[in-house]
């Protein structure tokens, strides 16, 4: 057995047994954290395909931002509910029933002649020098300019949108406004009052 | 090689006009006060009317490609981007009342229709299952949070959420389906799949595989039934306003999405052969179901929702016939479809008043004493949704139950027909609450310029259109032979 074989089966056998303790681990944290496995993993698989731009961009965006993201919402809800749990696992027969007929019958559809392992190719390694970043980003902004500006403006309607649904506004809000402070002088700071009774408001002389 | 054309930003110079008038109107925004945001809407108005001369003046009986042939400017293309602007202008005409009383006055709503707009174009003139997907996604994600957009309106939230999960799942549907295409031809750029399918059969299980998914994805997006469930939700909890544009200009680039993707994609052999048959049942399934299940709602835009169900059941029986014809009988139907959505949402946008929405059946009872006048355009209105002569949805229904005879499913057309018999019944109850029932919510109709005037012009459009189907019908046909 080839070295990139032995590390393709180690690979996949982690990923398969961290994927499916996502979904069955108990506890939610465990899940997330399994989850940051299969996405580590699978960028592990990938760098022995030859792709080492996108196993980089999948730990940085998801391992990094996205899963960190996560474990912080996971952890500030209270998501513990044995009950609704229980009623799921009444489904589990007739869901795993089904799920396994689907499965059988892409198979019988697809079969091995166009998923199987010898209907594709496997990568072509180019000399050490090759550098998978450079190639892509030469794609991106030749090729695939159009595509990459769409993707741009999808982004800048994420924004727009995102601030437009939470964005609130308070005109009582309490904080210091640090211009306000900073452009201050001596002779707006201090007011003298010659009779005292005179400038205080009506809530101060309540307050007396 | 790829090398940078001038000439290519040429070729796509609506969208990117479009795109430097959105962000000006974003920018332009943050300088005017909620007092002065009529600026705002007025600047987007001027957009829209600018893009549409655009549009007109670069229009060409050509075939042009850009970008590395991913986006391709057609007669197909200019006809419905000219259409589509069309219906957001009249869409802001018709809601500057509703949303100028509500909480929904914003500079986002109106940059966001102009991205909406912008990924409608985007999806037209795709020639590439990527910018297909990004161009849905803009328009979708734009849309998403414009039904959000009243945060007060627990309705509205539960509408936005409901609609972004299904949108969401469709995509993911969609994505699968696209890349087991790509799996099984090699190729994103839709004449290069076409040609693959056709000179390389060994990847059609595959490819067919990939299929299965992309017409759901589709089904998704149209709302055709069995996939139909976020549609009467949505029309319902969004602001009327907001639901007037999703129904309306969107249904141009579902057409233009299926006629790319399935048409000029896998328009072929084995592939036309299986996509046939799951339009033709879902068509068939939305017809039967959206008007069974409009007869029994009370408010009126949960029944327009259902109404549409139905309706895109008949534009995928066009599709389904498979004949050029149909295609054309389709883009008819669309056209028809969309002027009288447009009229009857209108409609319901020109009686709202400030806490008052005028969605509800019973508000229309007795609207002929209030108002003859806007009582008869609500009247031609309904007859072109029925499909009444002399109305021009009698034309666009009888133009798609021909390609169907003619594609040999006659007992699918007799069925299409009982079933718009049926749905005669929820239209034709409008008109009876609205000329021989008394006044219940005793709201008086204000005049209001600028919508009045086009509501008339709209609900004549289709008494005159219906006199004159024949321009229309051979106009949709002529720019389909130029691209198939």
């Amino acid at each position: 057995m080839q070295t990139s074989q032995l590390a393709f089966y180690f690979f996949s056998i982690i990923l398969i047994v961290a994927a499916s303790r996502v979904i069955t681990s108990k506890n939610p944290v465990h899940a997330a954290m399994f989850l940051v496995l299969a996405f580590f993993t699978a960028a592990c698989l990938w760098i022995t395909l030859g792709a080492e731009f996108l196993a980089i961009a999948l730990v940085l965006v998801y391992v990094g931002a996205v899963m960190v993201l996560f474990i912080f919402v996971v952890m500030m809800l209270d998501i513990n509910r044995e009950k609704e749990r229980r009623r799921y696992r009444n489904w589990l027969l007739p869901v795993l029933i089904i799920a396994g007929v689907m499965v059988a019958e892409m198979f019988f559809v697809l079969g091995e002649q166009n998923l199987g392992i010898d209907s594709t190719p496997y990568p072509i390694f180019n000399d050490p020098n090759y550098s998978n970043t450079k190639e892509l980003g030469r794609l991106i902004y030749t090729e695939y300019v159009y595509a990459f500006e769409i993707a741009a403006v999808i982004l800048l309607v994420a924004i727009v949108a995102a601030i437009a649904l939470t964005l609130r506004v308070r005109n009582n809000k309490r904080a210091n406004d640090v211009a306000d402070q900073v452009s201050t002088s001596s002779t707006g700071r201090i007011r003298m009052l010659s009779d005292l009774n005179d400038d205080i408001d009506a809530n101060k002389r309540k307050d007396l | 090689m790829v090398t940078f054309e001038p000439v290519d930003l040429f070729i796509a110079l609506p969208e990117i006009v479009l795109l430097v008038l959105g962000c000006l109107v974003l920018t332009a925004d943050l300088f005017v006060s909620q007092k002065a945001r009529y600026i705002t809407a007025r600047l987007t108005k001027f957009s829209l009317l600018l893009i549409g001369l655009v549009i007109l003046l670069h229009q060409s009986d050509s075939i042009r490609y850009a970008f590395s042939d991913m986006y391709v400017a057609d007669p197909i293309s200019d006809f419905l981007k000219l259409l589509s602007c069309g219906s957001v202008l009249a869409m802001l005409i018709y809601a500057k009342n509703y949303i100028e009383v509500r909480a929904i006055y914003t500079g986002e709503f109106f940059t966001l229709t102009l991205f909406t707009l912008l990924g409608m174009m985007i999806m037209i003139s795709a020639n590439h299952f990527l910018i297909l997907y990004l161009g849905l996604e803009l328009l979708s994600l734009s849309l998403y949070s414009m039904v959000a957009l009243s945060r007060g309106a627990l309705v509205s939230s539960e509408a936005a959420v409901k609609y972004f999960i299904l949108g969401a799942l469709a995509s993911g549907f969609l994505l699968y389906g696209m890349s087991m295409i790509y799996g099984a031809t090699g190729s994103l750029l839709l004449p290069e799949v076409a040609s693959r399918l056709s000179t390389n059969p060994e990847g059609i299980n595959l490819a067919l595989f990939g299929l299965v998914f992309v017409v759901a994805g589709i089904a998704f997006k149209v709302g055709a039934v069995p996939f139909h469930m976020w549609v009467p939700d949505v029309y319902q909890g969004a602001p009327t306003a907001i639901t007037l544009l999703i129904g309306t200009a969107p249904k141009f680039a579902t057409y233009a999405f299926i006629f790319r993707l399935l048409v000029e994609g896998m328009g072929e052999g084995r592939m036309l052969l299986e996509w046939k048959q799951m339009l033709l049942l879902l068509g068939v399934l939305s017809i039967g179901f959206g008007n069974f299940v409009a007869i029994a709602q009370t408010n009126i835009k949960r029944m327009l929702a259902y109404s549409t169900i139905a309706h895109m059941g008949f534009l995928l029986l066009g599709f389904a016939s498979g004949i050029k014809m149909g295609i054309a009988a389709s883009m008819f139907y669309a056209v028809t479809y969309v002027l009288s959505a447009l009229g009857a949402f209108g409609m319901i946008l020109f009686m709202s008043r400030r806490g008052f929405e005028a969605d509800e059946l019973k508000d229309f009872k007795g609207l002929s004493r209030a108002s003859p006048w806007y009582a008869f355009i609500m009247l031609l209105l309904m007859f072109s949704m029925a499909g009444i002569p002399p109305t021009v949805g009698f034309w666009a229904k009888l133009s798609i139950l021909q390609v169907i005879v003619e594609a040999g499913h006659i007992g699918i057309a007799s069925f299409a027909v009982i079933m718009s018999l049926i749905g005669a019944f929820y239209y034709l109850r409008i008109i009876k609450l609205m000329f021989f029932d008394a006044v219940e919510t005793g709201k008086p109709l204000d005049e209001q310029n600028g919508s009045g005037i086009l509501l008339g012009i709209n609900g004549l459009a289709m008494l005159g259109l219906g006199f004159l189907p024949g321009v229309l019908l051979s106009f949709c046909e002529r720019i389909i032979s130029f691209s198939i």
